[in-house]
């Protein structure tokens, strides 16, 4: 999100503050000084990872600081994990094998990277997925080895878990 | 203390080499057709000679049964093949032993997949050792680095290479190129893989040590048929570039996730710089503590010498804990 705050000293520190009240974990900050507006105020802006549905009680507490909030940019599914799968993906019919993760409605194919040798060999592809919480990309890895059980594909998971 | 060795083969005989300036006395050695029993101490060098030339390490008309029979040793050591199904025969010569009040050191990890629990019972109401370190990657200390030296700590996560073959022809793909069956013959022209490789390539030998280290050392109480086993024999060349691509390979790993019960084998997406990148045919077992955080072990995790290191650990440790002043 991008905040608007008064150029005095404090403003950044009580910006923060109320992030880590709420339970959410600061990601990274960029504060460029020089960006100082007419209004002798200067924008801040802060990634960071929120609980479920505490979005709008952290923008009251910033507006009650006197931070103006400017700009929220929202990104769902903040896990990522690649898998590799091995088997005949094409006649198995990969769309429906990537639909069973986009159908969760927790988690989405972001990414499918194929590579064929030669017809009638089983092929290789990357395919990345992405989640919204640990809990459901767990879910959804699981709900892939389901499907790839059925359709003798084989799926080779990272070392590691989730990015 | 006198030992008498069942088994003599690589391992067996490689045991028999290591013995003989150590002052345990071998008074008896059984093959599968054969056997000599010599309650002063058997002269290793004929037994071995004999062994090399005839095919035989004694007389075809004696066996285990004539070992047990005899009472002439302190230490059963049971150096034999590995069933997997059943642990037998070895299974039935290690509960004998332990009844007579005999200690037992193997490598056969058979009867330790299959029975532990109750052979562990049984040496307790004896009074004597049951010592299995060569069970799991070879000269690699994996069960006395868990039992001794992490004692209090509670494992979270255990991963780890434990079988030098699929580790061989894995590493073989990346680093040349080689197709697996191309790898897969250049391990058996070297004498890494067996003429039928099925127990290696397809994770059964990596599960069976799994299932060692879960009941042995986890608090768990698991089968072979518990755990999911998924082998290395349809991996791809493709595969192996697309985990490059990322700075990752692909090697055959074990997992036990205590907390969840989890236990399987399966090719995973590894990076490159992690410490269970092992080349050739090493071994290694990352274990995460609760203490002591992630601690890895790394070693030789098969052949004649590196076994026999185990055994002798193992046996070392029962004469230090009951031949005091003997």
């Amino acid at each position: 999100m991008k905040l608007e705050l008064k150029d005095t000293p404090g403003q950044l520190l009580g910006a923060l503050k109320p992030i880590s009240d709420i339970g959410g974990n600061i990601i990274t900050i960029i504060h460029q000084r020089d960006q100082t507006t007419a209004e002798n105020t200067l924008t801040v802006d802060i990634v960071l990872e929120l609980p479920e549905k505490k979005l709008d009680a952290l923008i009251d507490a910033l507006r009650e600081r006197g931070c103006g909030v400017i700009r929220v940019g929202k990104e769902r599914l903040l896990q990522k994990q690649s898998l590799i799968m091995i088997g005949h993906l094409m006649h198995t019919d990969l769309t429906d094998t990537v639909d069973r993760i986009d159908q969760t409605g927790f988690a989405e194919v972001s990414e499918l990277h194929m590579v064929m040798p030669a017809i009638d060999e089983p092929s290789t592809a990357k395919i990345t997925i992405r989640a919204i919480s640990p809990e459901d990309m767990l879910h959804a890895v699981r709900i892939l080895r389901e499907v790839a059980a059925q359709k003798d594909i084989l799926i080779l998971e990272p070392l590691g878990g989730a990015e | 203390m006198r030992i008498a060795i069942i088994g003599f083969g690589a391992v067996g005989q490689g045991l028999a080499r290591v013995l003989a300036d150590t002052g345990f006395t071998v008074t008896a050695v059984a093959d599968s057709r054969s056997a000599c029993i010599n309650k002063d101490g058997l002269d290793l060098p004929e037994v071995l000679a004999r062994k090399e030339e005839s095919g035989l390490c004694g007389s075809a008309g004696i066996g285990i049964a004539d070992i047990l029979s005899s009472g002439a040793f302190d230490i059963l050591v049971e150096v034999s093949p590995t069933n997997a199904e059943t642990g037998e025969p070895a299974l039935s010569t290690i509960r004998s032993a332990l009844a007579m009040g005999k200690h037992v050191v193997t490598s056969n990890k058979g009867p330790i997949a299959c029975a532990y629990h109750e052979l562990k019972a049984l040496a307790d109401i004896n009074g004597v050792m049951l010592g299995y370190e060569a069970t799991v990657a070879g000269a690699v200390p994996i069960v006395s680095g868990l039992r001794h030296g992490l004692a209090g700590n509670t494992v979270r996560s255990l991963h780890g290479i434990l079988n030098g073959t699929c580790n061989y022809i894995l590493t073989r793909m990346r680093d040349e190129g080689l197709t697996y069956p191309q790898a897969l013959q250049e391990a058996r022209d070297l004498g890494y893989a067996e003429a039928d490789p099925t127990y290696d390539v397809k994770g059964i030998d990596a599960a069976i040590k799994l299932v060692i280290l879960a009941n042995t050392l986890l608090g768990m109480d698991i089968r072979l048929s518990d755990v999911d086993i998924t082998g290395i024999d349809s991996i791809t060349l493709e595969a192996l570039s697309l985990a490059e691509s990322e700075g990752a390979t692909i090697r055959l790993i074990g997992e036990i996730l205590p907390e969840r019960n989890q236990v399987r084998v399966s090719p995973r997406v590894i990076p490159l710089d992690h410490p269970l990148v092992v080349d050739g045919t090493l071994n290694a077992i990352s274990v995460c503590c609760d203490l002591a955080g992630p601690v890895t072990f790394i070693g030789k995790g098969a052949g004649p010498y590196p076994t026999a290191s185990a055994i002798l650990a193992d046996l070392n440790f029962i004469r230090d804990s009951y031949d005091r002043g003997a």
